[in-house]
Protein backbone atom coordinates (compact mmCIF):
# COMPACT_ATOMS: atom_id res chain seq x y z
CA UNK A 1 0.00 0.00 0.00
CA UNK A 2 2.86 2.36 0.86
CA UNK A 3 4.41 1.55 -2.50
CA UNK A 4 1.24 2.54 -4.28
CA UNK A 5 1.04 5.85 -2.44
CA UNK A 6 4.67 6.57 -3.30
CA UNK A 7 4.10 5.72 -6.93
CA UNK A 8 1.06 7.95 -6.98
CA UNK A 9 3.01 10.78 -5.43
CA UNK A 10 5.61 10.57 -8.16
CA UNK A 11 3.07 10.16 -10.91
CA UNK A 12 0.96 12.95 -9.52
CA UNK A 13 3.86 15.34 -9.92
CA UNK A 14 4.19 14.35 -13.56
CA UNK A 15 0.48 14.77 -14.13
CA UNK A 16 0.35 17.98 -12.02
CA UNK A 17 -2.15 16.26 -9.71
CA UNK A 18 -3.29 17.75 -6.45
CA UNK A 19 -2.50 14.99 -3.95
CA UNK A 20 -5.10 16.42 -1.60
CA UNK A 21 -7.76 14.97 -3.85
CA UNK A 22 -6.52 11.51 -2.88
CA UNK A 23 -6.54 12.06 0.86
CA UNK A 24 -10.28 11.78 1.26
CA UNK A 25 -9.87 8.27 -0.06
CA UNK A 26 -12.68 8.21 -2.61
CA UNK A 27 -10.41 6.79 -5.32
CA UNK A 28 -9.99 3.04 -5.03
CA UNK A 29 -7.20 1.16 -6.79
CA UNK A 30 -8.38 -1.40 -9.33
CA UNK A 31 -6.73 -4.60 -10.54
CA UNK A 32 -5.91 -2.84 -13.80
CA UNK A 33 -2.80 -0.68 -13.96
CA UNK A 34 -3.42 3.05 -13.48
CA UNK A 35 -7.16 2.59 -13.13
CA UNK A 36 -9.27 3.52 -10.15
CA UNK A 37 -12.89 3.35 -9.07
CA UNK A 38 -14.30 6.72 -8.08
CA UNK A 39 -16.67 6.41 -5.12
CA UNK A 40 -19.19 9.25 -5.02
CA UNK A 41 -20.61 10.57 -1.80
CA UNK A 42 -24.26 9.53 -1.39
CA UNK A 43 -25.29 9.68 2.30
CA UNK A 44 -28.32 7.50 2.90
CA UNK A 45 -28.19 6.46 -0.75
CA UNK A 46 -29.90 9.73 -1.66
CA UNK A 47 -28.92 11.64 -4.77
CA UNK A 48 -30.84 14.10 -6.87
CA UNK A 49 -31.37 13.88 -10.62
CA UNK A 50 -28.59 16.38 -11.28
CA UNK A 51 -26.14 14.15 -9.39
CA UNK A 52 -27.34 11.10 -11.31
CA UNK A 53 -26.67 12.91 -14.58
CA UNK A 54 -23.26 13.96 -13.31
CA UNK A 55 -22.37 10.37 -12.39
CA UNK A 56 -23.35 9.33 -15.91
CA UNK A 57 -21.34 12.16 -17.41
CA UNK A 58 -18.24 11.13 -15.45
CA UNK A 59 -18.70 7.49 -16.42
CA UNK A 60 -18.98 8.45 -20.09
CA UNK A 61 -16.17 10.95 -20.09
CA UNK A 62 -13.59 9.37 -17.77
CA UNK A 63 -14.71 5.76 -17.31
CA UNK A 64 -16.22 3.14 -19.58
CA UNK A 65 -19.81 4.25 -19.33
CA UNK A 66 -20.37 1.88 -16.39
CA UNK A 67 -21.65 2.51 -12.90
CA UNK A 68 -21.58 0.23 -9.88
CA UNK A 69 -23.93 0.67 -6.92
CA UNK A 70 -22.03 -0.33 -3.80
CA UNK A 71 -23.52 -2.32 -0.94
CA UNK A 72 -23.26 0.85 1.16
CA UNK A 73 -25.38 2.91 -1.21
CA UNK A 74 -22.56 4.70 -2.98
CA UNK A 75 -22.50 5.30 -6.71
CA UNK A 76 -19.11 4.19 -8.05
CA UNK A 77 -17.58 4.89 -11.44
CA UNK A 78 -14.97 2.27 -12.36
CA UNK A 79 -12.09 2.46 -14.86
CA UNK A 80 -11.04 6.06 -14.19
CA UNK A 81 -7.36 6.85 -14.81
CA UNK A 82 -5.52 8.55 -11.94
CA UNK A 83 -4.49 11.16 -14.47
CA UNK A 84 -8.10 12.33 -14.58
CA UNK A 85 -8.56 12.70 -10.81
CA UNK A 86 -8.30 16.47 -10.94
CA UNK A 87 -10.73 16.74 -13.82
CA UNK A 88 -13.19 14.44 -12.04
CA UNK A 89 -12.95 16.43 -8.82
CA UNK A 90 -13.42 19.69 -10.73
CA UNK A 91 -16.41 18.26 -12.58
CA UNK A 92 -17.99 17.23 -9.25
CA UNK A 93 -17.32 20.64 -7.73
CA UNK A 94 -19.39 22.25 -10.50
CA UNK A 95 -22.52 20.92 -8.79
CA UNK A 96 -21.18 21.00 -5.23
CA UNK A 97 -20.58 17.25 -5.09
CA UNK A 98 -17.57 15.28 -3.89
CA UNK A 99 -16.03 11.85 -3.69
CA UNK A 100 -16.68 9.60 -0.72
CA UNK A 101 -14.10 7.91 1.48
CA UNK A 102 -12.35 4.68 2.19
CA UNK A 103 -9.59 3.85 4.67
CA UNK A 104 -9.55 4.40 8.45
CA UNK A 105 -12.29 7.00 8.56
CA UNK A 106 -15.86 7.46 9.60
CA UNK A 107 -17.61 6.41 6.41
CA UNK A 108 -20.66 7.87 4.74
CA UNK A 109 -23.66 6.82 6.83
CA UNK A 110 -26.30 4.64 5.18
CA UNK A 111 -30.04 4.77 5.79
CA UNK A 112 -33.41 3.49 4.65
CA UNK A 113 -36.28 5.74 3.58
CA UNK A 114 -37.41 5.90 7.20
CA UNK A 115 -40.71 7.40 8.21
CA UNK A 116 -40.74 9.85 5.28
CA UNK A 117 -42.40 7.34 2.96
CA UNK A 118 -41.95 3.78 4.25
CA UNK A 119 -45.06 2.59 6.13
CA UNK A 120 -42.93 0.65 8.63
CA UNK A 121 -40.61 3.58 9.34
CA UNK A 122 -40.73 5.06 12.82
CA UNK A 123 -37.88 7.58 12.65
CA UNK A 124 -36.51 10.11 10.15
CA UNK A 125 -33.47 8.12 9.09
CA UNK A 126 -32.71 10.27 6.06
CA UNK A 127 -32.78 13.47 8.08
CA UNK A 128 -30.39 12.24 10.77
CA UNK A 129 -28.20 10.49 8.20
CA UNK A 130 -27.67 13.76 6.32
CA UNK A 131 -26.82 15.53 9.57
CA UNK A 132 -24.38 12.83 10.71
CA UNK A 133 -22.71 12.94 7.30
CA UNK A 134 -22.40 16.70 7.54
CA UNK A 135 -20.95 16.62 11.04
CA UNK A 136 -18.71 13.55 11.09
CA UNK A 137 -17.96 12.29 7.58
CA UNK A 138 -14.31 11.48 7.00
CA UNK A 139 -13.11 11.81 10.60
CA UNK A 140 -9.86 9.87 10.97
CA UNK A 141 -10.15 6.97 13.41
CA UNK A 142 -6.37 6.24 13.65
CA UNK A 143 -7.20 2.52 13.46
CA UNK A 144 -9.66 1.19 10.92
CA UNK A 145 -12.89 1.98 9.15
CA UNK A 146 -15.91 3.08 11.15
CA UNK A 147 -19.35 2.45 9.74
CA UNK A 148 -22.67 3.84 10.84
CA UNK A 149 -26.17 3.23 9.59
CA UNK A 150 -29.77 4.11 10.36
CA UNK A 151 -32.78 1.82 10.15
CA UNK A 152 -36.23 3.28 10.70
CA UNK A 153 -37.72 0.21 12.41
CA UNK A 154 -36.76 -3.18 13.89
CA UNK A 155 -36.95 -4.89 10.48
CA UNK A 156 -33.50 -3.29 10.29
CA UNK A 157 -32.98 -3.24 6.51
CA UNK A 158 -29.82 -1.21 7.08
CA UNK A 159 -28.26 -3.90 9.24
CA UNK A 160 -27.41 -1.82 12.26
CA UNK A 161 -26.21 -5.04 13.90
CA UNK A 162 -23.29 -5.14 11.48
CA UNK A 163 -22.18 -1.55 12.04
CA UNK A 164 -19.46 -0.17 14.24
CA UNK A 165 -22.25 2.05 15.52
CA UNK A 166 -25.81 1.51 14.35
CA UNK A 167 -29.09 3.20 15.17
CA UNK A 168 -32.52 1.71 14.73
CA UNK A 169 -35.93 3.34 15.21
CA UNK A 170 -37.99 2.14 18.20
CA UNK A 171 -41.47 2.96 19.47
CA UNK A 172 -42.74 2.49 23.01
CA UNK A 173 -46.44 1.62 22.93
CA UNK A 174 -48.93 2.54 25.61
CA UNK A 175 -52.49 1.26 26.06
CA UNK A 176 -55.29 3.70 26.90
CA UNK A 177 -57.54 1.13 28.53
CA UNK A 178 -60.76 3.17 28.33
CA UNK A 179 -60.47 3.39 24.53
CA UNK A 180 -59.78 -0.32 23.96
CA UNK A 181 -62.65 -2.35 22.48
CA UNK A 182 -60.93 -5.71 22.95
CA UNK A 183 -60.77 -6.50 19.23
CA UNK A 184 -57.44 -8.39 19.59
CA UNK A 185 -56.00 -6.95 16.36
CA UNK A 186 -52.88 -5.87 18.25
CA UNK A 187 -52.40 -9.42 19.52
CA UNK A 188 -52.61 -10.69 15.94
CA UNK A 189 -50.27 -7.97 14.67
CA UNK A 190 -47.53 -8.78 17.19
CA UNK A 191 -44.96 -11.11 15.62
CA UNK A 192 -43.10 -11.38 18.92
CA UNK A 193 -45.95 -12.88 20.90
CA UNK A 194 -45.55 -10.03 23.36
CA UNK A 195 -49.28 -9.39 23.64
CA UNK A 196 -52.02 -11.63 24.92
CA UNK A 197 -55.57 -11.03 26.01
CA UNK A 198 -56.34 -10.93 29.70
CA UNK A 199 -60.12 -10.74 29.71
CA UNK A 200 -61.07 -7.80 27.51
CA UNK A 201 -57.66 -6.11 27.43
CA UNK A 202 -54.30 -6.90 25.82
CA UNK A 203 -51.39 -7.22 28.26
CA UNK A 204 -47.79 -6.82 27.23
CA UNK A 205 -44.71 -8.86 28.11
CA UNK A 206 -42.00 -6.19 27.92
CA UNK A 207 -39.33 -8.91 27.87
CA UNK A 208 -40.60 -9.81 24.39
CA UNK A 209 -41.59 -6.39 22.97
CA UNK A 210 -38.98 -5.13 20.50
CA UNK A 211 -40.70 -1.76 19.99
CA UNK A 212 -41.72 -2.15 16.35
CA UNK A 213 -44.98 -0.24 16.74
CA UNK A 214 -47.08 -2.72 14.76
CA UNK A 215 -49.66 -2.83 17.56
CA UNK A 216 -50.05 0.95 17.41
CA UNK A 217 -50.33 1.01 13.65
CA UNK A 218 -53.02 -1.67 13.58
CA UNK A 219 -55.18 -0.43 16.47
CA UNK A 220 -58.50 0.62 14.93
CA UNK A 221 -59.65 2.75 17.85
CA UNK A 222 -56.40 4.53 18.78
CA UNK A 223 -56.31 2.83 22.16
CA UNK A 224 -52.77 1.56 21.59
CA UNK A 225 -50.72 4.71 21.10
CA UNK A 226 -47.11 5.78 20.90
CA UNK A 227 -45.69 6.87 24.23
CA UNK A 228 -42.34 7.84 22.71
CA UNK A 229 -40.15 7.22 19.68
CA UNK A 230 -36.37 7.14 19.62
CA UNK A 231 -33.25 5.23 18.59
CA UNK A 232 -31.87 1.90 19.77
CA UNK A 233 -28.07 2.10 19.67
CA UNK A 234 -25.81 -0.83 18.78
CA UNK A 235 -22.03 -0.94 18.93
CA UNK A 236 -19.24 -3.20 17.75
CA UNK A 237 -20.65 -4.88 14.66
CA UNK A 238 -18.88 -5.54 11.40
CA UNK A 239 -19.07 -7.76 8.37
CA UNK A 240 -16.08 -9.09 6.45
CA UNK A 241 -14.19 -12.34 6.82
CA UNK A 242 -15.16 -12.72 10.45
CA UNK A 243 -18.37 -10.83 11.16
CA UNK A 244 -19.33 -9.50 14.58
CA UNK A 245 -22.91 -8.90 15.63
CA UNK A 246 -23.12 -5.76 17.71
CA UNK A 247 -24.28 -5.23 21.29
CA UNK A 248 -27.43 -3.29 22.09
CA UNK A 249 -26.17 -0.61 24.45
CA UNK A 250 -28.85 2.03 24.94
CA UNK A 251 -32.48 2.59 24.07
CA UNK A 252 -34.75 5.48 23.13
CA UNK A 253 -32.02 7.95 22.29
CA UNK A 254 -33.02 11.37 20.99
CA UNK A 255 -31.32 12.74 17.86
CA UNK A 256 -29.03 14.88 20.04
CA UNK A 257 -28.07 11.83 22.10
CA UNK A 258 -27.19 10.03 18.85
CA UNK A 259 -24.74 12.81 17.97
CA UNK A 260 -23.03 12.81 21.36
CA UNK A 261 -22.84 9.02 21.38
CA UNK A 262 -21.10 9.07 18.00
CA UNK A 263 -18.65 11.71 19.22
CA UNK A 264 -17.84 9.96 22.48
CA UNK A 265 -17.61 6.53 20.86
CA UNK A 266 -15.25 7.85 18.18
CA UNK A 267 -12.98 9.37 20.87
CA UNK A 268 -13.09 6.13 22.84
CA UNK A 269 -12.16 4.14 19.73
CA UNK A 270 -9.35 6.52 18.82
CA UNK A 271 -7.90 6.27 22.33
CA UNK A 272 -8.49 2.62 23.19
CA UNK A 273 -8.13 0.58 20.05
CA UNK A 274 -4.83 -0.98 19.06
CA UNK A 275 -3.44 -1.09 15.56
CA UNK A 276 -5.98 -1.85 12.91
CA UNK A 277 -8.61 -3.43 15.13
CA UNK A 278 -12.23 -2.46 14.68
CA UNK A 279 -14.16 -1.14 17.66
CA UNK A 280 -15.85 -4.54 18.09
CA UNK A 281 -12.46 -6.18 18.60
CA UNK A 282 -11.42 -3.44 21.04
CA UNK A 283 -14.61 -4.06 23.03
CA UNK A 284 -13.96 -7.80 22.97
CA UNK A 285 -10.45 -7.24 24.28
CA UNK A 286 -11.30 -4.63 26.92
CA UNK A 287 -14.77 -5.86 27.86
CA UNK A 288 -18.16 -4.35 27.13
CA UNK A 289 -18.38 -3.09 30.72
CA UNK A 290 -15.44 -0.82 30.08
CA UNK A 291 -17.11 0.77 27.05
CA UNK A 292 -20.41 1.09 28.94
CA UNK A 293 -18.65 2.76 31.88
CA UNK A 294 -16.53 5.05 29.74
CA UNK A 295 -19.06 6.09 27.13
CA UNK A 296 -22.70 5.21 27.78
CA UNK A 297 -23.02 5.98 31.51
CA UNK A 298 -21.42 9.46 31.48
CA UNK A 299 -23.89 10.49 28.77
CA UNK A 300 -26.85 9.58 30.97
CA UNK A 301 -28.37 7.35 28.30
CA UNK A 302 -31.00 4.70 28.97
CA UNK A 303 -28.38 1.98 29.08
CA UNK A 304 -29.02 -1.67 28.23
CA UNK A 305 -26.80 -3.34 30.78
CA UNK A 306 -27.74 -6.99 31.01
CA UNK A 307 -27.23 -9.64 28.42
CA UNK A 308 -30.75 -10.88 29.20
CA UNK A 309 -32.18 -7.52 28.07
CA UNK A 310 -30.39 -7.91 24.75
CA UNK A 311 -31.59 -11.44 24.11
CA UNK A 312 -34.95 -10.43 22.66
CA UNK A 313 -33.18 -8.56 19.86
CA UNK A 314 -30.97 -11.51 18.88
CA UNK A 315 -31.03 -13.35 15.60
CA UNK A 316 -32.99 -16.57 15.75
CA UNK A 317 -31.82 -19.87 14.37
CA UNK A 318 -28.23 -18.95 13.58
CA UNK A 319 -25.28 -21.26 13.91
CA UNK A 320 -23.42 -19.62 16.75
CA UNK A 321 -22.84 -21.49 19.97
CA UNK A 322 -25.48 -20.52 22.45
CA UNK B 1 -71.62 -6.45 14.82
CA UNK B 2 -69.25 -4.07 16.50
CA UNK B 3 -67.13 -4.65 19.53
CA UNK B 4 -69.16 -2.38 21.74
CA UNK B 5 -72.34 -4.28 21.14
CA UNK B 6 -74.04 -1.94 18.67
CA UNK B 7 -75.23 -3.58 15.48
CA UNK B 8 -74.34 -2.11 12.12
CA UNK B 9 -75.56 -3.55 8.86
CA UNK B 10 -73.00 -3.21 6.09
CA UNK B 11 -73.77 -1.31 2.87
CA UNK B 12 -71.55 -3.60 0.85
CA UNK B 13 -69.60 -6.83 1.25
CA UNK B 14 -66.33 -8.26 -0.01
CA UNK B 15 -65.17 -11.83 0.47
CA UNK B 16 -61.38 -11.82 0.30
CA UNK B 17 -60.73 -15.26 1.71
CA UNK B 18 -57.89 -16.83 -0.24
CA UNK B 19 -56.81 -13.44 -1.63
CA UNK B 20 -53.17 -12.60 -0.95
CA UNK B 21 -51.50 -9.34 0.16
CA UNK B 22 -51.45 -6.73 -1.21
CA UNK B 23 -54.23 -7.61 -3.70
CA UNK B 24 -56.70 -7.91 -0.80
CA UNK B 25 -55.93 -4.35 0.28
CA UNK B 26 -56.16 -3.01 -3.29
CA UNK B 27 -59.56 -4.68 -3.74
CA UNK B 28 -60.72 -3.20 -0.44
CA UNK B 29 -59.52 0.22 -1.50
CA UNK B 30 -61.24 0.01 -4.90
CA UNK B 31 -64.50 -1.05 -3.28
CA UNK B 32 -64.30 1.81 -0.76
CA UNK B 33 -63.77 4.24 -3.64
CA UNK B 34 -67.15 3.25 -5.06
CA UNK B 35 -68.86 3.90 -1.73
CA UNK B 36 -70.05 7.08 0.01
CA UNK B 37 -68.46 8.58 3.09
CA UNK B 38 -70.16 7.16 6.17
CA UNK B 39 -71.09 3.85 4.52
CA UNK B 40 -69.84 0.57 5.97
CA UNK B 41 -68.03 -2.20 4.11
CA UNK B 42 -67.85 -5.76 5.41
CA UNK B 43 -64.70 -7.65 4.45
CA UNK B 44 -63.83 -11.29 5.01
CA UNK B 45 -60.09 -11.78 5.50
CA UNK B 46 -57.82 -14.74 6.13
CA UNK B 47 -55.97 -14.93 9.42
CA UNK B 48 -52.22 -14.34 9.29
CA UNK B 49 -50.67 -11.80 6.92
CA UNK B 50 -54.00 -10.45 5.61
CA UNK B 51 -55.29 -9.74 9.13
CA UNK B 52 -51.97 -8.24 10.08
CA UNK B 53 -51.74 -5.95 7.06
CA UNK B 54 -55.15 -4.99 5.69
CA UNK B 55 -56.68 -3.36 8.81
CA UNK B 56 -53.49 -1.39 9.32
CA UNK B 57 -53.43 -0.15 5.71
CA UNK B 58 -57.14 0.71 5.83
CA UNK B 59 -56.49 2.76 8.95
CA UNK B 60 -53.49 4.48 7.31
CA UNK B 61 -55.81 5.50 4.44
CA UNK B 62 -57.93 7.35 6.98
CA UNK B 63 -60.89 4.96 7.33
CA UNK B 64 -62.24 3.50 10.55
CA UNK B 65 -62.48 -0.14 11.53
CA UNK B 66 -65.62 -0.37 13.60
CA UNK B 67 -65.78 -4.09 14.12
CA UNK B 68 -63.75 -7.28 14.14
CA UNK B 69 -65.26 -10.73 14.47
CA UNK B 70 -63.70 -14.15 14.30
CA UNK B 71 -65.66 -16.38 11.91
CA UNK B 72 -63.58 -19.57 11.86
CA UNK B 73 -60.03 -20.46 12.88
CA UNK B 74 -58.88 -19.23 9.48
CA UNK B 75 -61.13 -16.24 8.73
CA UNK B 76 -62.18 -12.95 10.22
CA UNK B 77 -64.87 -10.44 9.34
CA UNK B 78 -64.06 -6.75 9.68
CA UNK B 79 -66.32 -3.73 9.28
CA UNK B 80 -64.84 -0.61 7.73
CA UNK B 81 -66.54 2.77 7.81
CA UNK B 82 -65.49 5.01 4.92
CA UNK B 83 -64.25 8.28 6.43
CA UNK B 84 -62.77 10.22 3.51
CA UNK B 85 -62.99 10.38 -0.27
Amino acid sequence: MEGLKEQLRKESKKAKLDFNELKSGGFIKQTQKDLFTVRLRCPGGKVNAEQMRKAGEIADKFGRGEIHISVRQSIEVPYVSYKDFDAVAESLREIGWAVSSCGPRLRVPTACAGCTYNPNGLTDTQGICAEVDKRYFGIETRHHKFKTSFSGCPIDCFRTREMDLGFQGVLEPKLIEDECNGCELCVKACDEGALKMDGELPVRDWDKCIHCGDCVKVCPVDAMVSNRIGWLARVGGKHGKHPYFSYEIANFLTDDQVYVLIEKTMSWYQENAVGRERIGAAIERLGLERYMNDVVDPLGLEAIRDQKDRRKYYAKGNFYDK
Amino acid sequence: MTNKGETVSPDDKLDLSGVLCPINFVKTKLKLEEMEVGQVLEVILDDGEPMKNVPRSVKAEGHKIIGVEKLTDETYKILIRKETD
